[in-house]
């Protein structure tokens, strides 16, 4: 008869992968590479945002695009017409990318020369705001369509980001109940530190704000 | 699936501390869940079906599974109450100024092996 015993382990989760996030934080901190976790819902418009930025930016920085998705290559496709480096991850079934998933897929890409990479995590809001990837800042883009209640049904998601992109602003024509003043507010009551930025990955209207709101950050983040 | 990311978390962590406890059976996993973690306990149960058959270690454990209650605390009057009954709205004075005090975490409460 095996003698089994109680172990006290009393770990969090969490905690572990935060502390893990961390420790990535870190480690990137020393290569010079900003790493960006971009999060939104599926079809908010990531991957055309992210085209146009890397547009806008790909002459003046080294940059690198990780499409995190369930299955598929579509994404990753998408973004090396652009001429940038990307790489596909696959989560295998899962919702969301962890900071262990992430260096993985850092290690694997070979980020040390890079200056920006994006980190285009699952399609979701709710599953990928627990979690910290070890990102060097967090962005989430909400489109017009989807309506400004949003931030009252995923709170978590508008708390943890540094940037808000409130994309698809060429539509507010025709999405006229959706309110920029109502959602500004809603998310600065959760997070009154987070940057808003209205713009259209269509037109590229607000994309020379954002596009400066990612130059001063890495230049800052270089020094 | 989050509650498949979660269990993974779980079996690497129990793993490591069945190795520096030397043990190579594990009877039972018992996690504390938060009320309002966003954790679903019956598919961490059926997670864990699915992912224990993956681990020599953990086949035959079993997962157990500890509610932590959802507490808010009113900032104005002091009093704390049910999160998931009363929400953001203070029940004894109606205030908004609340904030979450326990029950969103997630963690490994003890591990029952030889």
């Amino acid at each position: 008869m095996k003698d089994f015993k109680v172990i006290e382990v009393k770990r969090s989760i969490f905690e572990d992968n935060n502390a893990d996030a961390d420790k990535l934080r870190a480690e990137l901190k020393s290569e010079g590479t900003f790493l960006l976790n971009l999060m939104s819902s599926p079809g908010a418009g990531k991957t055309t945002t992210l085209k146009r930025t890397i547009s806008m930016l790909k002459d003046e920085m080294k940059i690198g695009v990780m499409e995190a998705d369930i299955d598929s290559d579509v994404d990753a496709q998408a973004i090396s017409e652009t001429g940038v480096r990307a790489i596909q991850i696959h989560t295998g079934g899962m919702c969301h990318l962890d900071a262990d998933m992430t260096r993985q897929g850092i290690r694997e890409f070979g980020t040390k020369d890079l200056d920006f990479v994006v980190l285009e995590n699952v399609g979701n809001l709710v599953c990928p705001a627990e979690f910290d990837t070890g990102s060097t800042k967090n962005a989430m883009i909400l489109s017009v369509p989807e309506g400004d209640d949003k931030p009252l049904k995923y709170p978590l998601m508008f708390s943890i980001c540094d940037v808000v992109l409130i994309n698809k602003c060429d539509t507010l024509s025709v999405f006229d109940d959706f309110s920029k003043e109502a959602v500004k507010e809603r998310i600065l009551k959760l997070n009154p530190d987070a940057k808003i930025f209205f713009v259209s990955a269509k037109t590229g209207e607000g994309f020379d704000e954002w596009a400066d709101w990612i130059r001063t950050e890495i230049s800052e983040y270089q020094k | 699936m989050h509650e498949l990311g979660i269990i993974v978390h779980v079996m690497r962590t129990v793993e490591e501390v069945a190795a520096e406890n030397n043990l190579t059976e594990i009877r039972s996993v018992t996690c504390e869940i938060g009320e309002v973690s966003g954790v679903v306990p019956e598919y961490m149960i059926d997670c864990w079906g699915y992912a224990r058959s993956r681990s020599e270690l953990l086949k035959d454990s079993e997962l157990k599974i500890e509610i932590i209650p959802g507490v808010t605390m009113c900032e104005d009057c002091g009093k704390t109450y049910s999160t998931v009954q009363y929400a953001k709205i203070c029940p004894h004075c109606g205030s908004s100024a609340t904030y979450l005090l326990e029950g969103n975490g997630f963690s490994i409460k003890e591990i029952e092996g030889a």
